[in-house]
């Protein structure tokens, strides 16, 4: 791809381009791969934008205790590569962190545990069967023993069978047991959202069922710099958390990541583009669509902020409230069905909060009321042209 | 072409072009009884097992080489397809576990439901579906059993008593009891196999299901499909007791090599008799895949090659049955050539017609959502909208 249309995709790549000698080279994040054509709904282009600078200067003071000397080295990896790192830094620094699921042993599906057990060995590394309910009830047990239990779902959508354990098992243990119980070093990763090509068991988001659950965290991270940070975070984060990883990221996500062990605040939104016009709110993979948008919107003089909310319960309100207040107007877009979506729930928040500000209706770009089609994913994904038709609207409104 | 379990000589010969003259030689005594000893005995669990010795007829036999052998060819020509991305999705192939399909259609009816998980292609084909059908699905075609909305994991049909295939792991078992006990419900003398890999076997719905059905005396044969890998995962690395035909406790089992499909043909009759009587059963069938668990697995991080190479000599379930026709003389090797070239030709039609099915029509994402007329109606632009639909 050549620089001028590098440029295009904005500067947060930019950012990250400017460390890159080689532009061309395929491996850049900025190659946004281009899918989905057949259908009507446009070109759905999949790229991602880098974590800023700031991102890294908020890092927490036990954070930043821990770098040690090194925290200057870092390298260019893709997301799953991250994801490796981070539980390896987990396995190292906690000698009562564990690892587990679905054929972990060997790498995984999508190679995120791999090296991880020759290099900790069988006991802390290791396969469960195939039985999610039964993957999450040991986690926590073990976590509940003050163990780190890091449970692999091996797609969200086969999270569903260990639903009530997360429920009602992990999310209650501390408040039904008057704070003599917890299981707050429980944390389940699991892939989610669409690939491409994935039908209807394997491309599924299912976040805003644990957002009705008061007593877990929800995080989706955007990138592998995002995502290291993010789930080193969660993994010591004394509550149990679902770690929602964007599948079709794994290898098409390329960015500078540190080697050294590093965490990102949770509950913390970042304003990954600042603009005047219309605050855009999204989290994990679709943020790649949505800055899309905003860069084929500011061709049209339209300036939007976008805000990556990463941890959805608890979520960042403050952030959103203070942005909608600058913009006026606001649009949320996620790849779940829009009926019931965590979208909706930080529309009503919105309005609650800047009702008299809004110079338009809160606008969702979500995927439809449908099952999570197969040959129809194109029409069903909140594409670019989706997103940018209803900035314009929201503008124009 | 329709692939069919026909038993009749006419219907046979309908589909051995190649091998007719041969055969209208041979068929005054197609149909008479053949006695063939199972490869190895079976064991029972709280059972006494049938008898090694199988009945079968020449024309059995035929039937079952060439309905396997196009089993075969056709979850090779979908690896393939899947490679050229005209596949898209999921998918898990069958090869090698042949047998089971085919074995059990022989011993069963229509009438008699099957149900089973996301390795479903062959069991589909077994229970009457056609080339068109599934390579149709297998590429989201208008033409598929589902039309084009289903997928790889999700082929149905219902006329031929086949519940489908699903998608999550074990899932599918309590929906056998379900269909077991509307069965019993109805007083129709018909029972329900559902199959699950060694996997689900340790799921614990499995165990919830077999109490229900043991408890209500369901017609219900739970298959457990062992090709001895849960995904990437040996069974004894994730079962402590890998005899899953003894886990049902005080549901009686029986250990069965699946890849012998007259041991196959013997267990499921004798399990029907014996479920409709008594209750569920446990078969577990013996067998093994040679692919790797979905395309993204090349099969051989977990296991060596000499063990895949291993099991194609030794046990490979069509060069038994090929044996068996060389040996009482029922048929010549070129006859069972030409036999695997018609099969080749036929997924090859099937695919080149599958490939000029259409797409099904965009507005069909929204169908079958809820019934339609009833529940909600998606509108404006995108689609995006909805409205309750009362009826």
């Amino acid at each position: 791809m050549a620089d001028g249309s590098l440029r295009k995709i904005g500067r947060f790549c930019l950012i990250f381009c400017k460390q890159k000698k080689n532009r061309t080279e395929g491996g850049c994040v900025c190659t946004a791969t281009k899918i989905g054509r057949r259908g009507s709904g446009g070109g759905r282009e999949r790229g991602f934008s880098t974590t800023t600078a700031t991102t890294e200067e908020k890092r927490s003071p036990q954070q930043q205790h821990s770098q040690g000397n090194d925290n200057k080295k870092s390298s260019n990896i893709n997301l799953f590569t991250a994801i490796n790192q981070a539980l390896r830094i987990a396995l190292e620094t906690d000698p009562r962190a564990y690892v587990f699921g679905e054929d972990v042993s060997f790498g995984g599906v999508f190679r995120c545990t791999t090296g991880l057990a020759d290099q900790f060995g069988k006991n802390r590394v290791f396969n469960t069967p195939l039985c999610e309910q039964g993957i999450v009830g040991f986690g926590i047990g073990l976590a509940a023993m003050g163990n780190r239990a890091i449970a692999e779902i091996q797609f969200a959508d086969y999270i569903f069978p260990a639903f009530d354990q997360i429920v009602n098992e992990a999310a209650k243990f501390r408040y039904r047991s008057g704070n003599q119980f917890n299981c707050g070093g429980l944390t389940i990763r699991a892939p989610y959202g669409a690939v491409g090509h994935g039908g209807h068991y394997h491309s599924q988001s299912p976040e805003a069922f644990f957002c009705h659950v008061p007593g877990i965290k929800v995080v989706v991270p955007r990138s592998p710099q995002q995502a290291k940070g993010l789930l080193l975070s969660c993994i010591r984060d004394p509550n149990p958390v679902v770690f929602f990883e964007p599948k079709w990221l794994y290898r098409l996500a390329v960015e500078e990541v540190p080697e050294n062990d590093y965490m990102l605040p949770l509950s913390q939104a970042e304003v990954i583009r600042e603009g005047a016009d219309i605050t855009l709110v999204g989290w994990g993979a679709q943020l790649a669509i949505m800055e899309q948008a905003c860069v084929d919107a500011e061709k049209d003089g339209i300036s939007c902020e976008l805000i990556d909310l990463k941890t959805l319960i608890p979520w960042d309100k403050d952030t959103v409230v203070a942005s909608v207040r600058k913009t006026g107007r606001l649009l949320i877009s996620h790849e779940a069905p829009i009926t019931g979506g965590f979208g909706a729930e930080i529309s009503a928040s919105i309005v609650e909060r800047c009702f008299l500000r809004l110079e338009a209706p809160v606008t969702r770009v979500c995927g439809l009321d449908t099952p999570f089609p197969l040959v129809f994913e194109p029409f069903y994904l909140p594409t670019k042209n989706k997103v940018l038709d209803a900035i314009k609207s929201t503008v124009n409104y | 072409m329709a692939l069919s379990t026909h038993r009749t000589t006419t219907a046979l010969l309908r589909h051995l072009t190649p091998a007719i003259s041969y055969l209208r030689h041979i068929s005054t005594d197609s149909t008479s009884t053949i006695t063939v000893e199972t490869s190895v005995p079976f064991t029972g669990h709280k059972i006494e097992p049938p008898s090694r010795s199988v009945d079968t007829t020449a024309q059995e036999l035929m039937s079952f080489f060439r309905d396997m052998a196009l089993m075969r060819r056709m979850e090779i020509a979908a690896d393939s397809l899947y490679k050229a991305k005209l596949i898209r999705g999921f998918c898990h192939l069958y090869d090698g576990q042949e047998a089971v399909a085919v074995g059990m259609e022989a011993a069963i009816t229509r009438k008699d439901c099957i149900i089973t998980a996301y390795r479903d292609h062959c069991i589909f084909l077994g229970r009457g579906g056609t080339l068109l059908e599934s390579f149709s699905e297998l590429m989201g075609r208008k033409d598929g059993c589902s039309k084009g909305k289903g997928g790889s994991m999700h082929f149905y049909k219902k006329e031929g008593g086949f519940y489908g295939g699903h998608g999550i792991v074990g899932a599918q078992i309590p929906l056998g009891c379900g269909l077991a006990f509307a069965q019993k419900y109805k007083n129709d003398e018909n029972v329900t196999f559902t199959l699950y890999g060694d996997g689900a076997a340790n799921q614990g719905q499995l165990f919830e299901a077999l109490n229900m059905a043991a408890l209500w005396d369901l017609p219900a044969i739970l298959v457990c499909e062992n090709n001895h890998y849960g995904m990437g995962t040996a069974e004894w690395r994730a079962a402590k007791s890998p005899a899953y035909y003894k886990r049902g406790d005080y549901v009686p089992g029986l250990k069965v090599d699946g890849m012998d499909a007259l041991a196959v043909k013997q267990a499921c009759r004798f399990a029907k008799e014996h479920a409709l009587k008594n209750g569920p059963i446990i078969l577990e069938m013996d067998t093994y895949r040679y692919h790797g668990h979905s395309m993204s697995d090349p099969g051989s991080t977990y296991r060596t090659r000499d063990e895949i190479s291993g099991v194609r000599q030794e046990r490979d379930p069509i060069e038994r049955v090929r044996k068996l026709l060389l040996a009482y003389d029922i048929a010549n090797e070129k006859e069972l050539k030409d036999i695997e070239k018609e099969a080749r030709k036929q997924v090859d039609e099937a695919i080149a017609k599958a490939k000029e099915s259409p797409l099904p029509e965009p507005s069909e994402l929204f169908t079958n959502v809820y019934v339609k007329g009833y529940g909600v109606e998606s509108f404006g632009a995108d689609r995006k909208e909805i409205r309750a639909a009362l009826p």
